[in-house]
């Protein structure tokens, strides 16, 4: 490594992560702890009907008799439960009727964030939902969605107002006990969005929700649920922050997606919770389990996923491929810096005739980042003419960093055809030299070399996600080649 | 415009440039030859400013700049430009991206405003048009899949996009049939102008049929043991290698 590469490292390590403030806003917060008394308090908060304290408490009971999973590649320092705040949320009127009433602190944060909450900002076509601690804060563009019989709305409010969709799917995807995170959740959740596409509709904006966790010590657990009916398409948006905080916080959610006949999802997620400092102190433990059923005929789901932050992240998004020639997707970007830690991939199981599915994820590794790429396909026998096509691709900056791949195939049915591709390949030196002497300086030149191989990927979110994406990419990254 | 004077080269602490002065006027064409492991890649780079050449003596002054302390991005941007003998792919980058980025770079350290697209456009063709470089590769990744040629016109494609005040071409000719080799040469002509400067690097006295150069270095061991006019080539290819060995 030169010397200006030095100081390019130099600089950039120490540069903060840029959504690290916290807001000085009034919360309502239970002690820390979890027993039964809180999963019925949280219940309670919300003004659940029976139903779903039953789901909670028979979820904690179940989670009671469950050790957190060990088979990643990951080293997780153990974790206190009893020591969370399992509910915070921001003081404020019960009901708002206009912004006004919103607490302008809140409003300061959505802005510092970049969230276009502000009515007229709407016009850009995002329909937002704002997730800060472990309430639903704002959802816009209510009205307009409505007009098409789209609901997009808190979880919270879901569960009050469509009790019969949320009793039918919650839990229909990721059952409490498909995992100890996802058991953890479904007893303690507190809020996270839902969303229902009608019959035949074609959601015309993207859908959004940002995540935010403000408090200290506070873990966030929230849950989405996904709803498309026949012949309707949605594309759904999400996207994460935190504070600086030296301790860890843990960030448990659940997403949960259906998607009938003919119908299509595409989910995009930028992923940029806190990941710790340079050192790698304190930052956001992301253990999330996703997952969507193609339960129609020629049904599709697409994850799309840039991931920058979180200390440790442990997620899947997978797709039961159940319909009959129902297309899976999933196209990553994972990147690992300094002491950050991630164990991510994807499963395809497929159940109907002529599925198929994508697999291709690009990680990077920098620092003494370790990046895990873990798949499984598997194919049924009753899944004849499967196709599935991975490709895993493993870049290397410095000599510090880990990339390691854990390829599962499960094959039942002699018809399948399945390809895998994976490489392995280092930025070079040679490559930082070359758009160097065409007046590219370093810095830019990471990035451009990033964003190529990332390519294929970020032109898969939409054009608003990729942009940011694209940014984020190389700020993660900046100095990092030694 | 480039000034050499006594320059030491290590390459991982081995000696490989042992005092090279060269002066290189705007206008003139210089061809160094040599055999394979004479240093003139060494010289290419040292001039261009990559970070494994090690200085240890003498200096390389540039438009009355030493380059001393200078990075090579800085290096580019004042109209230095290097063709390589193995240029580099960059997978996922479009050369349309990359050549955009390049130049906007350039512009930015000049003060100038990003280039419109209009402008780029009509710039890509007339460059592409000019070093016969295929308009289906300006879509694909910098260098990659290219075949050999093609790698090199891609070399010439960009010196024309950047019109550098002074190009160091690197063995541009090497593994190049007859038609490509003309296109290339044909490409270092038509760029030619009095004030800029054109150094070419070859092993072969071939490409000087086509570009007629106004001096001719010859390098051997690390040193330039012998300069001349055009001639030189010519008396090189006729009696080999071995003759400057026997020489020396």
């Amino acid at each position: 490594m030169n010397a200006s590469q030095d100081k390019l490292l130099a600089k950039v390590t120490q540069a903060d992560y840029k959504y690290g403030f916290y807001t000085d806003i009034e919360t309502d917060a239970f002690a820390k702890g979890l027993n039964e008394d809180v999963v019925r308090q949280i219940s309670g908060k919300k003004n659940e009907p029976g139903f779903m304290l039953d789901f909670r408490l028979k979820a904690y009971s179940h989670w009671k008799t469950m050790k957190m999973p060990e088979w990643a590649h990951l080293t997780i320092p153990e974790i206190d439960y009893q020591d969370i705040i399992y509910y915070a949320a921001p003081l404020q009127k019960p009901t708002l009727g206009s912004l006004d009433e919103v607490d302008p602190e809140l409003l300061r944060t959505f802005e510092k964030l970049g969230i276009p909450l502000e009515e007229q900002k709407l016009l850009s076509g995002v329909a937002v939902d704002a997730v800060m601690d472990s309430i639903s804060v704002k959802t816009t563009f209510k009205e307009t969605l409505a007009e098409l019989g789209v609901i997009f709305c808190p979880m919270s409010e879901a569960i009050r107002e469509y009790p019969d969709l949320a009793k039918k799917y919650i839990g229909s995807v990721v059952p409490y006990t498909d995992n100890f995170f996802a058991a953890l959740n479904s007893a303690v959740f507190s809020d996270g969005s839902f969303c229902y596409i009608p019959k035949g509709v074609r959601c015309p904006m993207e859908l959004s929700t940002y995540f935010r966790i403000n408090m200290a010590n506070t873990g966030q657990f929230e849950r989405t649920l996904i709803i498309a009916e026949d012949d309707s398409y949605v594309s759904y948006l999400e996207g994460c922050t935190a504070p600086v905080r030296d301790n860890n916080q843990l960030h448990a959610a659940v997403v949960e997606i259906v998607v009938l006949d003919n119908a299509e999802v595409k989910y995009s997620t930028v992923q940029n919770w806190y990941p710790g400092d340079k050192n790698g102190k304190g930052g956001i433990y992301n253990f999330v389990t996703k997952r969507g059923l193609c339960k129609g005929d020629h049904s599709k789901i697409s994850w799309n996923q840039v991931e920058t932050g979180s200390a440790i992240t442990w997620k899947y998004p997978s797709c039961i491929l159940k319909g009959n020639h129902t297309t899976g997707e999933f196209y990553s970007v994972a990147i690992t810096n300094n002491y950050q830690q991630a164990d991510t991939g994807t499963k395809m199981i497929h159940i109907g005739k002529n599925s198929r599915s994508t697999i291709i994820s690009k990680g990077i590794s920098a620092g003494h980042g370790q990046n895990s790429f873990r798949s499984l396909v598997k194919v049924l026998k009753t899944a004849d003419n499967v196709r599935n096509f991975t490709q895993c691709d493993s870049l290397l900056m410095g000599d510090q960093c880990g990339a390691h791949t854990f390829p599962y195939i499960e094959v039942e049915n002699d018809s399948a055809v399945l390809e895998h591709e994976a490489t392995t390949s280092r930025i070079g030196e040679d490559q930082i030299f070359y758009c160097n002497q065409r007046g590219i300086d370093t810095e830019n030149a990471i990035g451009l070399i990033i964003n190529g191989y990332a390519r294929e990927v970020l032109n898969k979110l939409p054009m608003e996600f990729a942009v940011e994406a694209q940014k984020l990419l190389q700020i993660s990254l900046e100095g990092s080649v030694g | 415009m480039l000034e050499i004077k006594n320059l030491h080269v290590n390459i991982e602490g081995k000696e490989i440039l042992k005092g090279i002065d060269l002066h290189v006027r705007a206008g003139e064409i210089h061809a160094i030859m040599g055999p394979n492991g004479s240093g003139k890649s060494t010289l290419a780079s040292a001039i261009a400013g990559k970070d494994i050449v090690e200085i240890t003596e003498g200096e390389i002054n540039y438009m009355g700049e030493n380059l001393k302390d200078m990075n090579p991005e800085d290096r580019a941007r004042k109209g230095l430009f290097l063709g390589f003998q193995y240029p580099v792919e960059i997978p996922g980058v479009s050369l349309v991206n990359f050549m955009k980025t390049a130049i906007n770079e350039n512009r930015k350290f000049k003060g100038l405003e990003p280039i419109s697209a209009s402008e780029f456009l009509k710039m890509m063709n007339e460059k592409q048009e000019l070093v016969g470089l295929h308009a289906k590769l300006t879509s694909r990744s910098v260098n990659e899949g290219f075949s050999g040629g093609e790698k090199k016109r891609n070399e010439i494609f960009q010196m024309a996009m950047l019109e550098p005040l002074l190009a160091i071409l690197d063995e541009t000719d090497s593994g190049l049939d007859i038609d490509a080799m003309k296109i290339v040469a044909n490409g270092v002509n038509k760029l030619k102008r009095s004030y800029n400067a054109t150094i070419l690097i070859t092993h072969y006295q071939r490409l000087l049929d086509y570009v007629i150069p106004d001096f001719v270095h010859v390098l051997y061991k690390g040193r330039i043991v012998r300069s001349g006019e055009k001639e030189l080539a010519q008396e090189l290819e006729e009696k080999g290698y071995e003759w400057i060995e026997e020489e020396v």
